[in-house]
């Protein structure tokens, strides 16, 4: 009898689980988003959370970093690359039941470069001259100057758009057009979005999504062994990954972001304003050791500011190979035969605290002493980077495509080439896909070969997954989870 | 008493005062800028500018002194310079994770502590004193983290009997509590042992006074003067304590609350700092520090009730 029951239940569990496929998915992040408007922080959590979700551009980002079409069903360019006329898809909803139309296009790119935007990253609009609805579903843009960058420009979650009418609360109520209703915020523990059932493109898989944030890095462990969470994103404590990848409960996704991390020196202060004294610091570190020993392993050598999964990437790593030999030659012939001592000053992520011990010690081989600081992020922007209060740093910049930053002779490591800024300025305006390669690949080489900063390695995405769980990005090309294609197997 | 009741009224609000003085000051020079922090490397220095005068950041520090203080009589504690809503609206919501977190954490530990304390000290020198003492030095002993990761080992991940964290809500008050049992046990853990030790030490005191003696000369037995002389008299230090435990367990339980990844005031706190989020962090101690001074003032009434001489005294 027992025996007849044990088996029932056990059959009845089989079919139900058979029957019934999950269709909800919790998320862990360990940050938490400070609030919910893609358009007016730099916080990579609000875009993780809302980008491709719950907010949309005219372009988007595909898995893999091209630039597909969002919002936009079609777009065409002036002859003289000048004006960009979007045609909207038609039956677009607002979350709120408004309908989209090209007024909220215009409105939400004129808020974006207006002279009170708060928007992080202004700098993506700054080309535009005019935006200008011509029916409901047309929208023209006309730039001050051709511009090749501008639809990746668009597919940013800093440039989504928004509704007027929704704008007041967006930062705690968001409404926008995507395949996912923001639903609830438990602040400082989850947030939670439902399938939108109006979506105007294909409806998503799941029904709810729910991001939990959990910051430490044991509890992380925790959650995703005890299987509270579904998977967690960008995992914190990468000493865990094998013992996850051993697990046929969990697999393991290894991608790419766009974090090349860089050891940034302060091109203005003695003695780095000399390129011998920049290339010895190049060739005095070892990338792999740091790779190895601060990222377990995880992570990309980089030989320039280029993330290496782009078409446009060239292996610059020989231009600083581990020579400490040659390092000290360098510095003896700079004038600097018995080192120099220096301030290293690092921001709270492993990769920095980690690798700031590592690069110390291998800097002090070639007789380079430096001083370790430990900051807060609030403190590191103040000091170095607003401060220019350094001589070395680590930092992860993770913005897609910014090796523009070189053309900004006040960015905080400050460099001042006027060939590289002329380059730059050039790309901006060039619309040939081929030739804007080509001038990447100088760019690319004229960093490496002038030694700006030692280049360190591209950030890479680890996160732990449920082997049940299909269609996570395993890439990072802009901070995004789009749950869009995400679905369970059973 | 009312006296006595007035006296303490006046000196708390001397020290809510100075508090907040103290507090402001302090929080206002930590290096590190709110609008810079929000717009991260890639803004530019116009638009951490627009940011800083939408946040009223260009105010002089006295009139921004001022309007925090006046709205806090008012119970506006401003608005988050990070999630830009009411300040008192999430550390509202916070509370109901805090408050409760710390009273059943405190409620688990004057249970476990009292009946623990009174058994060491009435049987002094038994084996039973002595498994209280080694027990309660191995509660004080065990960092609370370490033993926290130990239950969620053992209870979440292999036994599969709780979450390994999280909170619900209180939609569901079933759900809300179990959620709160494990972190509940860690925090108490520790401060049960430290009350035990201070209940058993104090009832050792009052027990040898001569009072008991003559209590027991009288007539009462050991368990009747236990129970009418020694244990109230025992009771000062252990009020004492026990207003000590509560302001800590509302505000220390920063690293229990990143254990078990808790919504609660310690995590709003910390990341409040982090993110330069000052005006946030300045109201939550203030809260903190308002909530301190008035458990002692509760407590000193305490003492007042459980020992008539200092209520003529003031």
């Amino acid at each position: 009898m027992t025996r007849w029951i044990l088996g029932s239940v056990a059959a009845t569990a089989l079919l139900t689980g058979a029957a019934i496929a999950k269709t909800d998915v919790t998320i862990g992040l360990q940050l938490e988003p400070p609030h919910l408007d893609p358009t007016s922080a730099a916080a990579g959590a609000i875009d993780q959370v809302l980008y491709a979700n719950v907010f949309e551009g005219l372009m988007r980002f595909a898995s893999d970093g091209s630039v597909v079409n969002g919002l936009a069903k079609d777009w065409d360019i002036s002859e003289d690359g000048k004006t960009y006329t979007f045609t909207l898809h038609e039956g677009v909803k607002f979350h709120d039941g408004t309908d989209l139309d090209a007024s909220d296009v215009v409105f939400s790119l004129d808020r974006a470069r207006a002279e009170d935007s708060v928007n992080a990253q202004k700098a993506l609009f700054a080309n535009i001259d005019t935006v200008e609805a011509v029916d409901p579903t047309t929208v023209k843009v006309t730039l001050a100057a051709p511009q090749g960058s501008f639809l990746f420009n668009m597919a940013w979650g800093d440039a989504v758009i928004v509704a007027p009418e929704s704008i007041d609360d967006i930062k705690s109520m968001p409404i926008g057009t995507g395949a996912f209703k923001f639903d609830d915020w438990k602040q400082g523990d989850s947030i939670t979005l439902v399938r939108n059932p109006d979506y105007w493109g294909d409806a998503a898989t799941l029904e709810k999504a729910t991001f939990k944030f959990i910051s430490e890095p044991t509890a992380a462990f925790g959650a995703m062994m005890a299987e509270d969470v579904d998977a967690f994103y960008s995992y914190p404590a990468p000493e865990n990954l094998a013992q996850f990848e051993a697990d046929p409960r969990f697999t393991v996704l290894a991608g790419n972001t766009e974090g090349e991390t860089i050891l940034a020196m302060n091109n203005k202060q003695p003695p780095f304003d000399n390129k011998l004294v920049r290339q010895a610091v190049s060739h005095a570190i070892s990338r792999q050791a740091v790779i190895d020993g601060a990222m377990f392993g995880y992570g990309t050598p980089i030989g320039s500011h280029f993330a290496p999964h782009n078409p446009a990437y060239v292996d610059l790593t020989g231009n600083s190979d581990y020579d400490p030999e040659k390092a000290k030659a360098l510095l003896a012939e700079a004038g600097l035969p018995d080192g120099f001592k220096t301030t290293l000053k690092l921001p709270p992520p492993s990769y920095a605290r980690r690798g700031g011990e590592i690069i110390a010690a291998q800097l002090r081989d070639v007789g380079i002493e430096t001083e370790i600081s430990n900051l807060e992020w609030a403190q590191w922007l103040e000091q170095a980077f607003r401060g220019k209060d350094f001589g070395l740093t680590i930092v992860s910049h993770t913005e897609p495509m910014d090796i523009g930053i070189y053309a900004r002779p006040d960015y905080y490591f400050q460099y001042d080439n006027a060939e590289l800024q002329k380059l730059m300025a050039d790309f901006d305006v060039e619309a040939d896909g081929e030739t804007r390669n080509q001038m990447l690949q100088t760019a690319q080489t004229i960093i490496s070969e002038d030694y700006v900063n030692a280049y360190l390695f591209q950030l890479a995405l680890t996160s732990v997954v449920n082997a049940k769980l299909q269609g996570i990005w395993a890439d990072a090309p802009t901070q995004a989870i789009d749950l869009t294609g995400v679905s369970w197997s059973e | 008493m009312l006296r006595y009741a007035i006296k303490r009224l006046g000196s708390l609000v001397i020290s809510l005062i100075v508090a907040s003085l103290v507090i402001f000051a302090c929080i206002e020079v930590i290096p590190g800028d709110p609008a810079s922090f929000m717009l991260g490397i890639n803004a530019q220095p116009d638009t951490v500018a627009a940011l800083r005068e939408e946040l009223g950041l260009n105010a002089s520090l006295s009139a921004r002194y001022l309007s925090w203080v006046t709205g806090m009589m008012s119970g506006d504690f401003g608005t988050s310079y990070t999630y830009r809503t009411p300040v008192a609206e999430i550390i509202g919501e916070r509370l109901w994770l805090s408050l409760p977190l710390a009273l059943i954490a405190l409620g688990l530990t004057v249970l476990v502590a009292f009946p623990v304390g009174i058994l060491a000290a009435t049987k002094r020198g038994s084996w039973a004193d002595m498994s209280v003492m080694g027990a309660t030095q191995l509660g004080i002993a065990v960092p609370n983290f370490w033993f926290a990761m130990l239950m969620v080992v053992l209870f979440a991940i292999n036994l599969r009997w709780f979450s390994a964290g999280g909170f619900p809500g209180w939609e569901n008050p079933a759900a809300a509590l179990k959620a709160l049992t494990l972190p509940a046990i860690a925090l108490a853990l520790p401060q049960a042992s430290i009350l035990a030790r201070v209940m058993r030490s104090a009832l050792l005191d009052t027990l040898s006074e001569d009072y008991i003696r003559t209590s027991r000369a009288k007539g009462l037995t050991r368990r009747q003067s236990l129970w009418r002389h020694a244990l109230r008299n025992a009771m000062i230090p252990v009020l004492t304590i026990i207003g000590l435990q509560f302001s800590f367990l509302l505000a220390g339980a920063i690293i229990i609350e990143n254990v078990f990844y808790l919504p609660g005031l310690g995590r709003l706190v910390f990341q409040a700092i982090s993110q330069r989020d000052l005006i946030m962090v300045e109201s939550v101690v203030f809260l903190l520090v308002f909530a301190v001074i008035m458990v002692n003032f509760a407590v000193d009434l305490a003492y007042a009730w459980v020992d008539p001489r200092l209520r003529g005294r003031a």
